[in-house]
């Protein structure tokens, strides 16, 4: 659920049901959530699958510490990320990316996966991903390969000179 | 395996610096091995596919350092597989540049005159054409047009690419499924088979040592083909000499490893490192104003909304690539695509109110993804990259199953880099946001620091002892018998795209390492043609052999 708030931070998305704590809702269409950021995390290929336990402990004490010192009270039935309002959630993203932070590293990983989950749905086939009407590539408007799974765009060109080349361009096409 | 395999010539990497020697010296009659850390992939593997483990993570590198990430290739071929394809020769001053070491970095020997036949040389081989506005994708023409609106020249790129083919499919960076980019999987890399080179893949050199006859041992460790963080072997092959293709982010690495071994580097190994000056910006391209302004339009009516069609870079605009400007202050521009994921996680919402590379705005700005223009610039660094104590093993500590590597760059740009990325930055802003076309905003540095796809001079030629680690044969100072020929070997940044003259340089190495070889007993001779058999190329660099061979 932590790691969930996480993902939504870095692309977020609408609730899937009234009830849901770990997508904020700042955004309409799904968000890193729904694309799937939590199954792309669970990838033993990204290396962290065997880490997201500790990155949701300390993500939790950032958001503690975070409250306290914004006075702000926290909702004690879910973790302490997941009960911040999406702008405190946001500030603590903003803060543990930011180039103050010592293990901000770890934090961009985090951040680069949820955004990996949404622009590319590194964790399925593309093409499943595409008849699946992934919520990321959707919402870029990718294009529908052919039906062998090949992408071929045979209109590509305006078909025109749009400028003038530069007037010290040598025979091959170089500059000079 | 046994210590006493051995070979003559042990090439590390087999991209363009690795295909092309081998090639010339298995040509030329000499035993040739090729260890490549990578895999063996051909058009048939190439998938168009985003999931962890297709042949874009299997075949790409990518190295977070401190300041600066280095993209690249990962197999068989290397950054030939991945990369865009676009070859220009380097603009005449770029040979003449001082940088900050008060003097001509480029060793004397090389002019852009000089260099010329060598490049024709690879132009012949792989081969490189040029493309008319009819190849143009139109990303590449909307950059054209407004950089005609804006008062400025733009051209069509020489690139390596078979325009018959090619689908504009644009997945360059998981390797070309039709053949329609002439990687050098279909060039230098069969030529260099036919005459018996051997290429495995999967192995990793890790260090030098050297043999009782004045050759080298080459030490390597065997890659596990999916987890790249597990090694499944190691062994050891004598050569009589080495030549280091392994990249400007890797051959050093594997020199400092060395340096227990084979004694002190050259104070140049490892430094000067130059990202050739590399910045992206993208913008969101209005398409009303496309159409009214540029007189755009598609076939279905559109004007753009065609970010995702097309072959990588196509168009250039060279107006600030003067000699006479002062140095920093002359780039290139070009039109460029980068895949979703690394073409889209660093790009900033313009006028960002809160965070400008995540959350709700940025969510809006992906919404308008196919309207992105992104644009490309290459300024003059300041060679200001230093390597680390290398890691364990290889470049970098992996972290991910494939590509995702933490490595021991550090780069902090000078006030130089700095300035000529600003003035780069308001030119593109001028072309992009003239009239309302677009809104435009560079890539953060602040998420994993300045990145590049051409790393360049962590290993240099030079004249100057002090400030590179190899001569003009691009043999490496104190330690006959290593040469290096891949990207690290080019003193700075070139403000247009490197593989070019790196290959350039590659084949201007080729006649003093034969020597070499001749002095070390093999028998191997100077002269093959190009690898499909023409000879225009061989004909031109004649009149330079017999400097090229000098003692
Ligand atoms: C996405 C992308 C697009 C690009 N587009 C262009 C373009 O359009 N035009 C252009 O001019 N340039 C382009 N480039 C840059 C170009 O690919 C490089 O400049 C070029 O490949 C460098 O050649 P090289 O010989 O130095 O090394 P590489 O081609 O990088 O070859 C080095 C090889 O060594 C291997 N290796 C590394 N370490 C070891 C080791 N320890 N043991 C064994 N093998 C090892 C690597 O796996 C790799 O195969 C692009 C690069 C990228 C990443
Ligand atoms: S765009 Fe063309 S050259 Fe590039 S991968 Fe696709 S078919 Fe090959």
């Amino acid at each position: 659920m932590t790691l969930e708030a996480f993902a939504d931070t870095i692309v977020p998305g609408e609730k899937r049901s009234p009830d849901d704590r770990a997508v904020a809702g700042a955004s309409p269409g799904g968000g890193a959530v729904a694309a799937g950021a939590i199954e792309l995390l669970e990838t033993p290929a990204t290396g962290v699958s065997t880490v997201l336990d500790d990155y949701a402990r300390m993500l939790n004490e950032h958001a503690r510490t975070h409250a306290t010192e914004h006075g702000l009270g926290l909702d004690e039935t879910v973790p302490p990320f997941v009960a911040l309002p999406f702008e405190d959630r946001t500030a603590v993203v903003r803060k543990l990316t930011g180039q103050d932070q010592e293990d901000r590293e770890l934090w961009v990983l985090l951040a680069l996966f949820s955004n990996m989950a949404f622009d590319t749905a590194a964790h399925m086939h593309t093409a499943d991903a595409m008849a699946a009407g992934h919520p990321g590539l959707v919402t870029m408007g990718f294009m529908k390969a052919d039906d062998d799974g090949l992408w071929r765009f045979p209109d590509f060109s305006y078909g025109r000179r749009l400028a003038d080349p530069h007037p010290d361009t040598t025979p091959t096409g170089s500059p000079a | 395996m046994s210590s006493t395999e051995s070979t003559d010539v042990l090439i590390v990497g087999s991209g363009f610096g690795g295909a092309i020697a081998a090639y010339h010296l298995a040509a030329g009659g000499a035993k040739v091995t090729v260890l490549e850390r990578g895999p063996w992939l051909e058009a048939d593997d190439f998938d168009h596919d985003f999931l962890l483990g297709s042949s874009y993570t299997r075949i790409f590198d990518f190295v977070v350092g401190d300041g600066m990430s280095l993209l690249g290739g990962n197999c068989v071929g290397g950054g030939s597989v991945v990369y865009f394809a676009a070859m220009p020769r380097a603009p005449r001053f770029a040979f003449e540049r001082k940088g900050s070491i008060g003097r001509r970095m480029w060793p004397s020997a090389i002019t852009r005159d000089s260099l010329d036949p060598w490049y024709d040389r690879v132009v012949e081989a792989l081969p490189i054409t040029q493309q008319d506005w009819n190849d143009v994708t139109y990303s590449g023409g909307l950059f054209a047009a407004a950089c005609d609106h804006a008062g400025r020249t733009a051209n069509p790129v020489p690139a390596a690419i078979d325009r018959a083919k090619c689908t504009n499919c644009n997945w360059m960076m998981a390797g070309c499924r039709f053949d329609a980019k002439r990687s050098l999987l279909l060039n230098y890399l069969p030529a260099a088979l036919a005459h018996g080179a051997e290429i495995r893949p999967l192995h990793e050199v890790q260090h030098l040592s050297r043999t009782d006859d004045g050759g080298y041992r080459v030490h390597y460790n065997v890659i596990d083909d999916t987890d790249y963080r597990v090694h499944v072997g190691n062994g050891t092959i004598d050569a009589k000499i080495v030549i280091l293709a392994a990249g400007a982010g890797a051959t050093p690495v594997i020199l400092q490893r060395s340096e227990a071994t084979l004694g002190a580097m050259p104070h140049a190994v490892g430094r000067y490192f130059s990202g050739n000056g590399e910045r992206l910006n993208t913008a969101v391209v209005n398409e009303d104003r496309a159409r009214e302004l540029l007189g755009l339009k598609r076939g279905d009516g559109q004007a753009f909304r065609a970010n995702q069609i097309g072959k990588g870079p196509v168009v250039a605009s060279w107006d600030n690539l003067d000699g006479d400007l002062p140095e920093h202050s002359r780039f290139s521009l070009e039109q460029l695509y980068f895949p979703p994921g690394f073409g889209t996680i660093l790009a900033q919402v313009p006028d960002a109110t809160g965070p400008s590379w995540f959350g709700v705005e940025k969510k809006e700005l992906v919404r308008q993804w196919q309207s992105w223009l992104t644009v490309f610039t290459m300024v003059e660094d300041d060679n200001e990259g230093v390597f680390g104590p290398p890691p364990a093993t290889g470049n970098a500590a992996r972290i991910s199953q494939q590509m995702l590597g933490r490595g021991t760059i550090r780069y902090r740009p000078s006030a130089n880099t700095l300035r000529g990325w600003a003035e780069s930055d308001a030119v593109v802003k001028d072309i992009l946001e003239r009239d309302g076309l677009a809104r435009v905003m560079p890539w953060t540095n602040d998420v994993v620091g300045a990145y590049t796809v051409h790393p360049l001079a962590s290993c240099r030629i030079g004249d100057d002892p002090q400030t590179s680690a190899l001569d003009d044969r691009q043999e490496l100072r104190n330690h006959p018998g290593i040469f290096v020929t891949d990207g690290s070997a080019v003193p700075a940044a070139l403000t247009v795209n490197p593989a070019l003259t790196i290959s350039a340089l590659a084949e201007r190495a080729i006649p003093g390492i034969v020597k070499t070889l001749q002095e070390r007993g093999v028998k191997v001779t100077y002269g093959a043609p190009s690898p499909d058999g023409s000879t225009s190329g061989r004909r031109g660099v004649r009149s330079q052999l017999r400097d090229l061979v000098r003692e």
